[in-house]
């Protein structure tokens, strides 16, 4: 006890450098913002902008459940959707009414709207976490989904309720007609929500969130209601989805039922695991990835969600805290030095592992394309689906390529034990 | 002088089996009262009933005079009473800090607050640390709950339980699965944390019992047959016929 820190001096260094980092990490993250279209400024990808943005908050809000509380829900679109059906009224009754509503603070209509729901059916839902909070999500989301398309009067049916967002009380001449403004608001409110959002997880509530996750039965016994916990979380969450739906309405200026729906929970879910519920910029990257994923995969393939599902199914079996636990699994490695001595074993290993992936990708396109389609087009190099010579080259690319990879995956392995050992004899945790 | 626990005729029953039948029990303010009992007595059954986990099929129990039979755990623990758990139950994936902070929030009155820095509490962080420092795990702050060795996290499931301030502390066999040093260090804990409260404690190690006990209850079979002080229970013919007149001696 003698030479270790005292408990409050070592708090308080923590506590500044926290600080120092905490902000400087926000107004990187801002800059980004505002840099982005300047860099890129093309009318695809200031779409492709716009959708992460949305993405990424709404991920965010899923997180608030899934990792911040353990709630797993199915349903998660239900309060996206109706925040942007919330959304889109106000927008329309604004601009037939004249009400001086700009429209940067719809998106904040759409979180009442998601939040109110949670509030409506929250209680009942979160009494328990687990598989009965999972099933219940899915029954209301299919309700919901399904009603969206009976209630036509507030849903508009198949098509959906339509609206314009430049018939909005101007702000500062801004009319929000092109697609860079949009992107702007949306930049504005996912820096806004993000930092809320990670606000929220270093309050009592957030940190009584993380109890009720890791332990609802010894919250009990320090005084917590983990019923009420949840309740607040599931509100939280829903709010921050209501505000990602409102921004999907201002950005397509629709809204319809396929924002309620088990797809769109499904992507949630997605990007949210697959970027990580362990860390909170975890469903950042998730978002990032799948939204750009989906844009780009759409064009080139026709069974792109076959690829979402081969690649969710090996998250899950082979790195469960996503792409930022693979991530942050480096940190003791980085502090204690010794990353260098893994790097060499990953780049050894990717050049099977990237033959082993192509060899996958050729066989899943050569089944989708057997009885039509364009030819195949993998690195430049054309491939016919019907030929024999493609289902060949497929064979011993997957073969082939795993059974090298697997030796050179085992080197892998190696070198990381060696490295996290060191690591952890320095005093680092790994 | 109203009792800290106060248990009146309380029965239990699952499905057909009764596990406690007739139970009466008194513990006075700042007393420390050990309960013992062969194994399957329902000592864990009878701590389950008083902190709420379980409710009682009929009878009473009174908290500082205050019915409390019926209420929810939290309920309980925020009218004063607090309690550890027979089997490690911390939360895994928090760390030491932040196991013992969650456990301190209520206590200081900050609740399901959403607006507050938790990081920015001056009671809850100088609380929070001289807890640490009473259970020895100020070193450990930083490591998840989960990483702790098994005698670190028996400390710490104590350190949860006496955060809040409860003024009636219940602890489950606290020293189980311990080395005979590791016991001595965790009774020298107790006895030091639990100064000036109630302290209910279960425990099958009978040098900790008759050292730390001022009065013993003894259950057999759901049922309380014998209470009083150390000498009163080593006397007893009835408890000798329980324990087959050996463990007691």
């Amino acid at each position: 006890m003698t030479n270790a820190p005292t408990p409050s001096l070592a708090a308080a260094k923590q506590e500044s450098s926290g600080a120092l980092g905490f902000y400087g990490v926000w107004l990187l993250a801002a800059a980004a913002l505002v840099v982005l279209p300047l860099v890129f400024s093309s009318g695809g990808s200031l779409t492709s902008f716009s959708l992460i943005g949305i993405a990424i908050i709404f991920a965010l809000s899923y997180n608030i459940l899934l990792g911040q509380t353990g709630l797993l829900s199915f349903g998660h679109a239900v309060q996206y959707g109706l925040g942007g059906f919330l959304a889109v009224h106000v927008m329309n009754a604004a601009a037939s009414h004249n009400w001086p509503i700009p429209l940067p603070v719809i998106p904040l209509v759409g979180g009442i709207g998601g939040m109110a729901f949670a509030l409506l059916v929250g209680w009942v839902m979160t009494k328990r976490a687990g598989t009965v909070f999972a099933m219940i999500s899915l029954g209301i989301g299919e309700l919901v989904a399904s009603s969206s398309l009976i209630l036509r009067s507030v849903f508009g049916g198949e098509s959906g309720i339509t609206t314009d967002r430049t018939s909005l009380m101007p702000l500062f001449g801004w009319t929000f007609g092109p697609q860079i403004q949009v992107y702007y608001l949306i930049a504005f409110w996912v820096l806004v929500s993000a930092i809320a959002m990670y606000a929220l997880t270093r309050t009592p509530l957030g940190r009584i969130c993380n109890a009720v996750r890791d332990n609802p039965e010894r919250v009990e016994f320090i005084g917590y209601d983990p019923h009420v916990v949840r309740y607040l979380a599931y509100m939280f969450a829903g709010f921050f989805a209501g505000i990602a739906g409102g921004l999907t309405a201002i950005n397509f200026e629709i809204a319809n039922s396929a924002y309620l729906g088990a797809m769109q929970s499904g992507f949630v879910l997605f990007s949210t695991f697959i970027g990580g519920t362990a860390y909170f910029f975890g469903p950042i990257l998730g978002a990032i990835l799948v939204t750009y994923l989906q844009l780009g995969l759409t064009s080139v393939t026709s069974v792109w969600q076959l690829y979402f599902g081969v690649i969710f199914i090996g998250i899950v079996m082979f790195a469960p805290g996503g792409i930022a636990g693979i991530l942050m699994k480096h940190r003791p490695l980085i502090r204690a030095g010794t990353l260098g001595t893994v790097i060499p074993s990953y780049l050894v290993a990717a050049i099977p592992t990237l033959a082993f992936a192509l060899g996958i990708i050729l066989t899943i396109e050569t089944v989708a394309r057997f009885s039509g389609g364009d030819p195949i087009n993998l690195l430049g190099i054309p491939f016919v689906a019907t030929a024999p010579t493609t289902w060949a080259a497929a064979a011993v690319l997957v073969v082939g390529g795993f059974l090298v990879a697997r030796i050179t995956w085992r080197r892998v392995a190696d070198a990381w034990d060696r490295a996290a050992t060191v690591a952890r004899d320095r005093g680092y945790l790994a | 002088m109203t009792a800290a626990i106060q248990v009146n005729a309380v029965e239990k029953s699952f499905g057909n089996v009764q596990i406690i039948r007739d139970l009466n029990l008194s513990v006075a303010k700042g007393e420390r009262h050990a309960i013992i009992g062969p194994n399957g007595a329902g000592k864990s059954t009878t701590f389950n009933l008083i902190s709420g986990h379980i409710k009682p099929t009929s009878g009473e129990i009174r908290l500082n005079g205050e019915v409390t039979s019926g209420l929810r755990p939290f309920e309980i623990n925020r009218r004063g009473l607090s309690r550890s758990f027979q089997v490690t139950n911390v939360f895994a994936r928090m760390t030491v800090w932040e196991n013992v902070r969650c456990a301190v929030l209520w206590a200081t009155g900050h609740r399901y607050a959403f607006w507050k820095n938790v990081d920015s509490l001056p009671e809850v962080k100088q609380r929070t640390a001289q807890i640490l420092d009473d259970i020895h795990l100020s070193h450990r702050r930083d490591v998840p709950a989960g990483l702790l060795t098994y005698a670190e996290q028996r400390e710490l499931e104590i350190g949860i339980t006496i955060a809040g301030g409860a003024s009636v502390i219940m602890l489950d066999e606290p020293t189980a699965g311990m080395s005979h040093a590791e016991t001595e260090r965790a009774v020298a804990l107790i006895r030091r944390l639990t100064e000036g409260r109630t302290l209910v404690i279960v425990e099958h190690d009978m040098s900790v019992v008759f050292g730390l006990a001022d009065r013993i209850s003894v259950l057999v079979y759901g049922h309380i047959i014998a209470s009083g002080t150390p000498e009163e229970i080593r006397g007893n013919p009835k408890v000798k016929e329980a324990y087959l007149g050996e463990e007691v001696d």
